[in-house]
């Protein structure tokens, strides 16, 4: 009670005490954020610092190499083909994304720009056929792709993925956010529907685009299903297929796993740091306006 | 182009549909190619006895692939594994609204942290799998070293779980790394966004009338996060059921004991191990059946919910 007196009033009190509970909400934030952080940090500081570790360090507890080996990234390209394999999933990654953001801007155009009946309603058909688990159409295209003899090719690998009703659902999204007076404008001036795609539209859609082709750049680069029944040889065998080489059940060095593992998450974590705005802007765009 | 040329033929309706028909025939040849006739390939193949090795012709065998699916052990064996692991969602869920929360306080470093917390949802994949997998070695894993020298110190006597060798602790495992993986991830950043479009009149009224921290979260914003959480369980649901066969085939090969095999892990065994290719089309059209009755669910569930608004 005297208390109370001596700081003027409960009104006051209860004035600092909602301060002093707020100083303690945010102490109480970052030692959260802080620990969830390394939580998040650890495995993969782990990764990095055995990558750089000598066989016989790997198992040790010290989180620094003691001596640093270089070479262990060498090494990792002298077991298997690792260029190669690097290569193939970069290059069927590039060719994927590229024909799927084509083919998803044309699409997203009909389904945005243009008047014409049931549109809305091909549109939800679209959208529905985003339930259909991939594994049920799996079997089927593996089939076909067979028959075409395309088993074992690039061909193989990237012509599935070059069709996306995600990247015609994002991209239309995308457009409907473009006012309409612009290609109002240009359609009085006489351009055709292709031109008001190509030179209003498109450079607009511009970080839509680039947002659509991180992801799909992104998810190609991991895919492992397809290219684990698509593929028979190295010469098209793509990154995560070839990393299973390295898998410790067949007694591989650990420390050459963690190379290679680093050597294959750095594209896309390079990526993601670049990409960053377009990326966090096409999640909330994919959803939030859905 | 030609149309351009001869006006007053055609109405600019016709004309219109046919452009949108230019425009779409590339996504639409692939859909007919990759989505439609596959589709009904396979429901059609899931009626048959269809082997890629055989030599025969399959043969329509009506229902007998399903009826099969029904009574055998192993299917609903799997279709338990992948409802277990399917328990990390709610978790995941809950760390992501939590994380959201704290970072939409106007902390420091909110780039900083966001691209902490989604390191392992980019990077996930065999890469971070085989990661995982060696952290999770029973003899030589840094967290059963972490464990153990927890435990000396600690005084505690026995030894830390066999993890991915362990029947009892190879499904919680996947499940872990799937909460570490997705906590920060997507989700937290759906959760970001909506927690910046909810009114700050309302929690400060609600402030004013003398609701706690936790009042107002749970009566003001959480709410207010409804069409959010709705969207991330129908996406969840849907990738969880047909989930859960990349981990298992990098990490565990489907064991010890078939205890990490799903639904979807079955699928790859039946079709591209075993060649029976009808049986399984079977399986992924009642994997179809049950994400389609989920997500109905989820729908009338959520429209329930969400519907004041």
């Amino acid at each position: 009670m005297t208390i109370v007196a001596a700081t003027g009033g409960p009104a006051a009190l209860r004035a600092a005490r909602r301060r002093r509970l707020a100083r303690v909400a945010r102490v109480l934030g970052y030692v959260a954020l802080v620990g969830v952080g390394f939580t998040m940090a650890l495995p993969f500081l782990w990764m990095l610092s055995t990558s750089f570790k000598p066989l016989a360090e790997v198992n040790g507890n010290s989180l620094l190499p003691q001596q640093w080996q270089l070479w262990n990234y060498a090494d990792v390209c002298k077991q298997i083909p690792f260029g190669r394999y690097y290569f193939n999933s970069v290059y069927v990654a590039l060719w994927v994304t590229f024909l799927q953001v084509l083919t998803s801007s044309l699409a997203a155009y009909a389904f945005a720009r243009i008047e014409w009946p049931w549109r809305d309603k091909v549109f939800l058909l679209y959208l529905a056929t985003l339930m259909v688990p991939g594994l049920v159409t799996l079997i089927p295209n593996y089939w076909v792709l067979t028959k075409l003899h395309l088993i074992n090719t690039y061909s193989g690998l990237i012509i599935p993925g070059a069709f996306s009703a995600y990247g015609t659902f994002l991209l239309r999204q995308f457009m409907l956010t473009i006012p309409k007076s612009l290609d109002e404008a240009a359609e009085i001036d006489g351009a055709s529907h292709w031109r008001v795609y190509w030179d209003v539209i498109m450079p607009l859609a511009r970080p839509g685009l680039i947002t659509l082709a991180i992801f799909t750049f992104m998810g190609n680069y991991q895919s492992f299903f397809w290219p684990l029944v698509m593929t028979k040889d190295d010469y098209v065998r793509t990154l995560p297929i070839g990393l299973l080489y390295f898998d410790s059940t067949y007694g591989r060095e650990t420390n050459l796993l963690m190379a290679a593992s680093v050597m294959s998450m750095a594209p896309l974590i390079v990526l993601f740091v670049v990409g960053q705005r377009f990326f966090v802007k096409g999640i909330q765009l994919g959803a939030v306006k859905g | 182009m030609i149309l351009r040329l001869m006006p007053g033929q055609r109405s600019r309706r016709t004309q219109n549909t046919v452009t949108a028909a230019g425009f779409l025939l590339p996504n639409l040849l692939g859909f007919f190619a990759f989505t439609a006739v596959p589709l009904v390939f396979s429901l059609v193949m899931a009626f048959t006895n269809w082997e890629m090795t055989a030599t025969r012709a399959p043969e329509f065998v009506g229902l007998a692939n399903f009826g099969d699916l029904l009574h055998d052990r192993r299917f609903w064996h799997f279709f338990g594994n992948t409802a277990y692991l399917m328990m990390g969602i709610p978790l995941s869920i809950a760390g992501s609204v939590l994380l959201a929360v704290i970072l939409s306080q106007k902390l420091r470093g909110l780039v900083f942290w966001r691209t902490l917390y989604y390191l392992p949802t980019i990077t996930s994949g065999v890469a971070l799998f085989l990661l995982w997998k060696t952290i999770y070695n029973p003899e030589f894993g840094p967290l059963n070293s972490l464990l153990r020298g927890a435990m000396a110190s600690l005084g505690v006597d026995g030894k830390p779980p066999d993890w991915l060798l362990d029947v009892k602790w190879a499904k919680p495992a996947i499940m872990l790394m799937g909460v570490w993986t997705a906590i920060g991830g997507t989700n937290m950043l759906l959760y970001l966004a909506a927690l910046s479009n909810v009114p700050p009149e309302l929690t400060e009224a609600a402030a004013i009338d003398g609701a706690g921290p936790w009042a107002r979260f749970r009566h003001v914003t959480w709410p207010q996060l409804a069409p959010t959480t709705f969207f991330i369980v129908v996406m969840s649901c849907i990738g969880g059921l047909q989930g859960g066969f990349e981990q298992a085939r990098v990490m565990t090969n489907g064991g010890p004991a078939e205890s990490t095999v799903t639904l979807g892990y079955h699928i790859y065994m039946k079709g591209f191990e075993e060649f029976q290719l009808g049986y399984a089309s079977a399986i992924a059209w009642v994997l179809f059946v049950v994400i389609f009755a989920m997500t109905l669910v989820n729908w009338r569930f959520g429209q329930a919910h969400t519907e004041w608004q």
